[in-house]
């Protein structure tokens, strides 16, 4: 279960992408941010990766910004190391930061438990929807309910999110054992 | 309902923790009805490394028509994920089509 609810101020953090630079959350101040927890090797991330990227697309001008964090053991999961963001990064043109959580504390701290799982944030950081991007995770085209996009058009407009929560689905955070 | 051929013999393993698994099943089930297969299926559910490492699974949802994995494996990383499907139109799935059941039992036993 996550550690912040539908009202509660984002924990702040501070990591690195794979650009090699220090992103902090503050960085981003002013604008809209969706904290997607992430990775690369599990395959629900890789079915919504390019949504993820369209989505980024779509709504940069409107002031929203997507942060990847991938927060998983690299030592069990080599596919998931630093390097390996980099050239997926690169593989995929991301339109967004992929950041290291090496320690796993920004996933404690948001309490994530899956990939991809997402917290998005109003400008004032509060956050105002959490869980799955969309409720298709196989097939883009059988989407009915795009539950990210419905709940930015929300909070850009001003609006209540219809459904502000909803069960993050798929691969477990790999967390560290020592 | 007359099922055609020889009894062809599946094994479906799974890991709880990856959510894709019911789906899988229930797309094998329906290319089993739909097509008239013959085949007796087992399910296996996989709980510890060391039962993935027994049985070579590589993630899950595994699906084995008569011993051969309906994708060949990629690795030989065994343990408890979620697996990675290639489909037909490029994509990446934690699930295997329903195209790529079929074209398991068109091979033969």
């Amino acid at each position: 279960m996550a550690n912040i609810k539908v009202g509660d101020r984002a924990p702040d953090f501070t990591l690195t992408g794979v650009d090699d630079k220090a992103h902090s959350l503050n960085d981003y101040r002013e604008r809209k941010v969706v904290v997607i927890f992430s990775c690369n090797h599990c395959p629900y991330v890789r079915a919504w990766e390019d949504r993820m990227i369209a989505i980024q697309a779509d709504y940069l001008a409107r002031g929203v910004q997507l942060i990847a964090i991938n927060s998983n053991d690299a030592d069990k999961y080599p596919e998931d190391s630093f390097e390996n963001m980099k050239m997926r990064a690169k593989e995929k043109s991301f339109n967004f930061p992929y950041l290291r959580d090496k320690d796993q504390k920004v996933a404690r701290s948001y309490g994530a438990q899956r990939t991809p799982e997402v917290f998005l944030f109003d400008r004032n950081f509060i956050l105002r929807y959490h869980g799955a991007i969309d409720d298709n995770y196989d097939e883009p085209k059988a989407v009915k309910t795009p539950y990210l996009r419905n709940a930015l058009d929300a909070v850009l407009s001003g609006k209540t999110i219809r459904v502000a929560e909803t069960q993050p689905v798929g691969c477990t955070v790999k967390w560290k054992t020592n | 309902m007359v099922l055609e051929g020889k009894k062809r013999q599946v094994k479906f393993l799974y890991w709880e923790d990856c959510q894709s698994h019911d789906e899988a099943l229930a797309r094998l089930k329906k290319v089993l009805r739909e097509d008239n297969i013959n085949a007796e299926v087992e399910v296996i559910r996989i709980q510890t490394d060391e039962e993935a490492r027994e049985l070579r699974f590589i993630g899950s949802p595994t699906i084995l028509v008569d011993g051969k994995d309906i994708q060949p494996p990629t690795t030989s990383r065994y343990g408890l994920v979620c697996r990675a499907y290639f489909l037909e139109d490029g994509r990446v799935s934690p699930l295997p089509s329903e195209t790529m059941i079929r074209a398991a039992f068109k091979k033969r036993p």
